[in-house]
């Protein structure tokens, strides 16, 4: 299970890692369920390049497709990055709070 | 008056089963360990449905009707906020699929009919990602997040 967690986290990444993936995202954050011809006019880009990037988002389950007849609708699915946040900044921000504690408690003299 | 609509789609892959996801959004005393919240029905169509935090107020903040159940697989309910529940318009709906995948599940959360640039539009938005976040660390490792606002301060 663990292999599979983090091969799931190496797709969220390396789908991250590229600009024109993240300007994908904030299109669809922008404007959600759009299909491939609306996201490559905002682009300004190929039908086939930016299906390979709709796919290896597809594949890191950033984004997620909806049929509706002949049209595939495209929304962001952003629980990946939760799982990220959970791991990667929540448990920073509880160590700041508890550094914060400790310095209160050494300047008011107290116990730590 | 027909309202613009928007609509939002979530999935997560959980290593689980379809009958523990399942349980764990139609039974109270799971939901409330990761949601922070208590969906409260008997689950059969037609019936109500209530959304309860899980704090000393217990308040009710979304109401709705079962519109579909077929356990553990598929769930549609219609979703309002409590108060605004004697308007038909303020209704959306929710319906959360349920399939095997691969040694686990997806599920996933289409949320549609919401009035585009409401309130409720923009909370559910941010609050999905965060419930099937912590729904999936609940299932997985044992523990959820706290959504409940019980330990603000913490």
């Amino acid at each position: 299970m663990e292999t599979q967690k983090q091969a799931a986290e190496d797709l969220v990444f390396k789908a991250l890692g590229d600009p024109t993936r993240r300007v994908l995202l904030d299109l669809l954050c922008e404007n959600n369920g759009q299909t491939l011809g609306q996201l490559c006019e905002n682009l300004n880009m190929k039908r086939q390049s930016a299906t390979q990037h709709l796919e290896l988002l597809e594949a890191a389950n950033l984004v997620t497709t909806v049929r509706r007849g002949r049209e595939k609708l495209h929304f962001i699915n952003p629980v990946p990055l939760h799982d990220i946040y959970a791991r990667w900044v929540r448990k920073f921000e509880t160590q700041r709070l508890n550094l914060l504690h400790d310095l209160k408690a050494e300047l008011e003299g107290g116990e730590k | 008056m027909t309202k613009q609509t928007t609509r939002f789609v979530y999935v997560t892959y959980i290593a689980s089963t379809p009958e523990k996801v399942f349980a764990a959004i139609t039974q109270p005393a799971l939901a409330r360990q990761y949601w922070g919240h208590e969906n409260v029905s008997d689950w059969t169509v037609g019936a109500d449905w209530q959304h309860v935090r899980d704090n000393d107020a217990r308040p009710v903040e979304i109401v709705g009707k079962v519109l579909e159940v077929s356990a553990p697989h598929r769930l549609v309910i219609s979703w309002a906020g409590a108060s605004q529940a004697a308007n038909p318009d303020s209704y959306s709906r929710v319906t959360f699929e349920v399939e095997p995948h691969e040694n686990g599940v997806r599920l996933t959360v289409s949320h549609d009919e919401l009035e585009v640039g409401s309130g409720m539009a923009a909370g559910v938005s941010k609050g999905w990602p965060l419930v099937l976040s912590s729904l999936k660390s609940y299932l997985e490792t044992g523990t959820g997040f706290d959504l409940s606002g019980r330990n603000k301060a913490a």
